[in-house]
């Protein structure tokens, strides 16, 4: 028995990560090709770091991440508690589904509409280009709120009502019983949600597609261009570190995680 | 209250996105839009292009030209993007049927070649040709010719002639045929002697069952997927741009030898640079254009793509002969005399609606088979 759910862990972990480790090998290849490995060599590294760009579609690709998980965190996490706060019932259960709508639909759809949106301002105000780095950022922020809102709304729910109300008995402010006891209580909701904000802004293809202006590309888009030609191995080098890069931040978000885990439990306690 | 601050602080946000991109016209700003790797970039020691036209620009007007360089993966995505009049780019560079199609739709503009003086390194075999008639539209960028690569380990020296090759029962599940409804069915065409821009139906109806007979043949249906496969040695025969047989021919394992000619009917293919009906500004696109096509970045971008260059500026350069070595030249610029005759009656023409819906359903019966 022992042995049998060793090699299916085994299995299960081959499909994981052979694709990856395929990636990380053949970035090392002295040659072009996916087939042959004919030597060790950096120069795929190299080369990559001499593509100015590819470096700034990776540059934009991280700035559009950042803003669009940091602005969605805000917008979702203030959604949610007002959510929260809905006494009909019916009222609640139309806004749980129309904040979830982004996330159901299609993406293409979602890409689309939002385009013709983008479009239709544009030539109202007459601009001869409506697509830019902000209708992108809008974009971005409208697919990832709902995931925002779904992390964080549970945590609301989780919480001791009684929590804020002790707060202002003790004190404080509406707000700032808000800020120092409702806050805290909920951040793992938060941070969840800002980490799922920043992922999906950071792979997104679809929307981004429909989206895209001329000045700002991003690095999905510019690996999917490249299919005319061939898709170079400077992007194998590329693929690598990101993914090191995104498992060291696993690895550290992870490991303060659990050093923080105990004290809170200690907290609980008394 | 709440609703007003709401609706408020929306249109506060929209006013400064349209703000943002109004605002700011110190520098010139240019938006081209490109193929993806279609350029060259700097990548081992060879030119970056982009960079090297804005610093070109602002040394010759002491203006500084910022650059958008965007690219696109096929002709329908670069179309459409610029149809639903949501971005504008001021040079885009297309393939010839998709130049014709814009021609008649008005969405370019015709060029002022007063500004494009290098244009005169374009010889008179790449001019005047079915895309664009009179010359006033395009600029040519580069051209293609498919043909048959194969590999000789595995093949008789004596099979390799025309399209036969590739219905050649010897080397059944050998063969790769395109995964691309067009270019497969144009290899039929090539081989039955069939017009690839027939409007008969029954035309493409004979192209089916040729390639229904190929179909047992077949390894896979690829597209870029075959490179892998030629180099490894997993497939031998297919037929694929000269320019990329290079890519294949470097990357070769031992065991592989790769080969390549052309059939006597094939494929023809042009990219042009053109000024979309969008362009906010001409002269500084033409300016571009003009720098393209200048010794230096005609070059570099010619040994970057590895497709044939129509500038003598190029296929004349001492330079790029020897970097690409004899028997690539030969291969890439085959004889020009009657370049323009066999381009206008082999290369692919814009097909109406109805016919490009009516070749799916045909290239579904052959997949789903």
């Amino acid at each position: 028995m022992k042995t049998a759910s060793r090699i299916y862990t085994a299995i299960i972990m081959l499909f994981l990560f052979a694709p990856i480790a395929i990636l990380l090998v053949f970035s090392f290849n002295e040659s072009k090709s996916l087939s042959v490995f004919s030597g060790f060599s950096l120069k795929w590294y190299k080369e990559l770091f001499n593509d100015s760009s590819t470096l700034s579609a990776v540059k934009n690709t991280i700035i559009l991440a950042l803003s669009a998980a940091a602005i969605s965190t805000v917008m979702g996490t203030a959604a949610a508690v007002g959510i929260n706060k809905l006494r009909n019932k019916y009222i609640r259960a139309a806004m749980d589904s129309v904040t979830n709508i982004p996330m159901t639909n299609p993406d293409i759809i979602t890409g689309i509409s939002l385009m013709l949106m983008f479009v239709f301002v544009g030539r109202l105000f007459g601009s001869a280009t409506s697509l830019n780095f902000w209708t992108m950022l809008i974009a971005h922020i409208t697919f990832c709120l709902p995931y925002v809102i779904l992390q964080v709304l549970p945590k609301l729910q989780q919480m001791d009502k009684s929590l804020p109300e002790a707060a202002m008995d003790l004190g404080c402010t509406p707000l700032s019983a808000f800020i120092k006891v409702v806050i805290p209580e909920i951040m793992p909701g938060i941070i969840t949600g800002l980490i799922m904000a920043f992922t999906l802004s950071l792979d997104d293809f679809v929307i981004s597609y429909f989206t895209v202006g001329n000045d700002f590309q991003t690095l999905p888009i510019r690996i999917y261009n490249m299919t005319k030609k061939t898709v170079t191995p400077k992007m194998y080098a590329l693929a690598t570190l990101i993914f090191f890069t995104i498992l060291s931040l696993l690895l550290l978000s992870n490991l303060s995680d659990s050093s923080e885990a105990k004290p809170k439990r200690r907290r609980k306690d008394r | 209250m709440k609703k007003m601050i709401t609706i408020a602080l929306a249109v506060c946000l929209f006013a400064l996105c349209l703000a943002g991109c109004g605002a700011k016209k110190e520098t010139l700003t240019l938006n081209v839009y490109n193929w993806g790797e279609y350029i060259s970039d700097g990548s081992e020691g060879s030119l970056d292009t982009v960079k090297a036209f804005e610093e070109w620009y602002k040394k010759t007007y002491g203006t500084t030209v910022k650059v958008n360089y965007t690219t696109y993966a096929s002709n329908e995505d670069m179309y459409n993007k610029l149809a639903s009049g949501a971005v504008s780019y001021d040079v885009i560079i297309p393939s010839d049927y998709m130049i014709a199609r814009m021609e008649e739709e008005g969405m370019l503009l015709p060029l002022n070649f007063d500004n494009i003086p290098n244009y005169q390194y374009i010889d008179e075999n790449f001019r005047g040709l079915y895309y664009d008639p009179d010359n006033k539209y395009s600029v040519p960028y580069t051209y293609g010719v498919v043909g048959v690569i194969y590999n000789a380990n595995v093949v008789d020296e004596a099979d390799a002639q025309g399209w036969d090759l590739m219905w050649n029962e010897k080397y059944s599940g050998n063969i790769l045929q395109f995964n691309n409804s067009r270019d497969a069915f144009a290899t039929a065409q090539y081989k039955l002697g069939l017009d690839v821009n027939s409007t008969s139906h029954e035309d493409w109806d004979k192209a089916l069952a040729e390639l229904q007979k190929q179909n047992p043949l077949v390894k896979s249906y690829v597209m870029d997927e075959i490179y892998n496969m030629m180099e490894s040695g997993e497939a031998a025969i297919s037929s694929y741009y000269a320019g990329d047989y290079f890519t294949m021919l470097d990357n070769q394992a031992e065991d592989v030898d790769l080969r390549f000619y052309y059939p006597d009917a094939t494929n023809y293919f042009f990219d042009a640079m053109c000024i979309p009906s969008c362009c906010q500004n001409k002269d500084l696109a033409e300016c571009f254009i003009n720098y393209m096509l200048s010794e230096e970045a005609a070059v570099a971008n010619a040994e970057y793509i590895c497709y044939a260059s129509p500038n003598s500026l190029v296929y004349e350069n001492e330079g790029y002969i020897d970097d690409m070595g004899e028997e690539a030249i030969e291969i890439l610029y085959p004889e020009l005399s009657d370049f323009a005759a066999m381009y206008n009656q082999y290369a692919y023409r814009n097909l109406d609606a109805d016919m490009l819906s009516y070749i799916n359903t045909l290239w579904e019966t052959l997949k789903i088979g």
